[in-house]
């Protein structure tokens, strides 16, 4: 058991100066614009929870939520299983390891408007490496005219930009795994399925929350990435939660509206999370062994 | 039996290495490629291979200046996370305290405010300081989502290394500040490695907060790519070569930390 200590709360004073100067500033500002109706800087008028009540009952904003949900829920079931996956294939030592580490960490250090680009060019069916490839299979792929094929562009696009981080956050987590363990595994004949889900998967417990808790709130907030691609088109169909909300508040002016949304927003990302967070813990300490943490 | 699940895990990392690869070797291939060959010709490689992409870069100050001003902001907000997260993340590894799970979750939650409205208030806090257009401001205002990251990441591995040793050092008549500095840190070089990575990355790639912030003097590449639209369409060949510039940097960071990725960390507490 960890003692307590009152002082400790010294040691963590800069990084809370660090983030209120930098978050609760910006939230404060955010809180008092989304119960003003703001007419022009000078002119602003007190109207209470208005637009609370008026975000809320927004059919389009309603779609872009649903929307939202699937596609965070659909990023989540592939990259996790996906990352874990690639995490347990990479090779532990060597130059090899080496290699495969830069090539798979590649894909996140390009900057996400980059990122909305590459896939522009490279989901055209003309000049396009991915489109091309379609089209000589037949398919009549165009990421700009079908609904369906724009939001599997665009998972497929997050799934190539961000699986590296859930495969190296799990790398880490699985290299830190003693060997006695896996020496105590073949003693007792236990069959690699085993080995996972009994050793690898406990061990890998806290890296997969933040990898978890990470990829859900990013892909909650993701905004660049479909914004250069598809432009939230065509239709609606790639218009998530922030672009919405940028058509709103930048588009058409409605800083009162669009902050009481963000607000709202902020809320439902946080209380996933906050479900997300507890329910990992819950599914963690139930197989964990007494004794431990 | 193993021979062959072997190759199984092998076939599967290659499929997935193509799959990662190819659309960085599309944007490669065009940033060898003229504007007309990119737009009018499908090709494995380029016919006409041209520097020429290369060279606007390296030769226009708004080009590579671009890259300078991200390399002095992600430099100053990655040692600043590093710098407030190690202590912090030492209390919530060592110590039970009044809240603490509480701010530790409470951390978390500024990495959860989304972007489009908070610019506003961002640009105003800054004005208002007169920040505006400097390094130290993108530097500062990235700090609210590498910091909990780093708090989180830090924390993980500080719980890995057993409290004995902690105490071993007071026994011995350390003082804190010594044994932070000589004994603890050392350990948890690989953490602080990993934390580094991430911590570069995640401003190195942040597009909106560090356009908001800047005009001139400390415009990042990020936001000089956006403006290669011009009156002839977009400059795809020039976007293209500036994309494969914006992955150097980091990949000699990660090379540098590959190893501390590769020794590995369990998570303790969270």
């Amino acid at each position: 058991m960890k003692p307590v200590n009152q002082k400790a709360w010294l040691l963590i004073l800069p990084v809370i100066v660090c983030v209120a100067f930098s978050a609760i500033l910006p939230l404060m500002t955010v809180v008092n614009y989304s119960v003003q109706d703001i007419i022009s800087p000078e002119r602003r008028v007190f109207v209470g929870t208005e637009w609370f009540k008026s975000v809320m009952r927004d059919d389009d904003l309603q779609g872009a939520l649903l929307r939202q949900i699937g596609f965070s829920l659909s990023v989540l079931l592939v990259e996790i299983p996906l990352g874990i996956l690639l995490a347990l294939s990479m090779p532990a030592s060597g130059w090899k390891a080496s290699a495969v580490l830069v090539l798979v960490a590649i894909s996140l250090l390009i900057p996400w408007n980059v990122v909305g680009t590459i896939w522009q060019i490279y989901g055209r069916a003309d000049i396009g490496l991915l489109g091309a490839s379609l089209a000589r299979l037949g398919f009549d792929y165009s990421y700009t005219g079908n609904a369906t094929h724009a939001w599997l562009t665009v998972l497929l696009m997050d799934v190539w930009h961000w699986t590296p981080l859930v495969a190296l956050l799990c790398y880490a987590g699985l290299r830190a795994i003693p060997d006695a363990y896996y020496q105590a595994a073949s003693i007792d004949g236990a069959s690699k399925l085993a080995v996972f889900r009994f050793i690898q998967l406990p061990k890998l417990r806290g890296v997969l929350m933040i990898a978890v808790l990470l990829r859900f709130m990013d892909s909650f907030m993701i905004y660049t990435e479909p914004f250069v691609l598809t432009g939230g088109g065509p239709g609606n169909a790639t218009t998530f939660l922030s672009q919405y909300l940028t058509q709103k508040a930048v588009g058409q002016f409605d800083l009162g509206p669009a902050a009481a949304f963000s607000l709202i927003y902020f809320l439902i990302i946080l209380l996933l999370c906050f479900i997300l967070y507890n329910w990992m813990q819950r599914v963690g300490t139930a197989d964990k062994e007494p004794g431990h943490g | 039996m193993d021979e062959r699940r072997w190759k199984k895990r092998s076939v599967f990392l290659l499929l997935y290495l193509v799959f990662a690869i190819l659309p960085v070797y599309w944007m490669v291939n065009m940033s060898f490629k003229t504007n007309e060959e990119i737009l009018s010709l499908f090709s494995f490689w380029p016919r006409d291979f041209t520097w020429d992409n290369y060279r606007v870069i390296f030769t226009d100050a708004s080009w590579y200046s671009g890259y300078i001003n991200s390399m002095i902001y992600v430099a100053i907000n990655t040692v600043i996370s590093l710098l407030v997260a190690l202590p912090a993340a030492y209390a919530f590894s060592r110590y039970r305290f009044l809240g603490d799970k509480h701010v530790f979750f409470w951390l978390l939650t500024n990495r959860m405010t989304p972007p489009a409205v908070f610019l506003l208030p961002f640009f105003q806090l800054y004005t208002t300081l007169g920040l505006m257009d400097t390094h130290l401001a993108v530097a500062l205002a990235h700090l609210v989502f590498n910091v909990p990251l780093a708090v989180w990441i830090l924390e993980g591995f500080m719980s890995g290394i057993p409290r004995e040793i902690d105490e071993t050092a007071y026994i011995d008549g350390y003082s804190f500040p010594r044994f932070f500095l000589t004994i603890f840190i050392p350990l948890i070089k690989a953490g602080v490695g990993v934390a580094a990575f991430f911590c570069f990355m995640f401003s190195w790639v942040e597009l909106l907060m560090a356009r908001t912030l800047t005009s001139v003097n400390a415009k990042p590449i990020v936001a000089v790519m956006t403006r290669t639209v011009s009156a002839s369409g977009m400059d795809w060949g020039v976007l293209a070569a500036a994309g494969v510039l914006t992955i150097v940097p980091g990949a000699i960071v990660i090379w540098f930390v590959r190893h501390y990725i590769a020794k590995g960390f369990a998570m303790g507490r969270v």
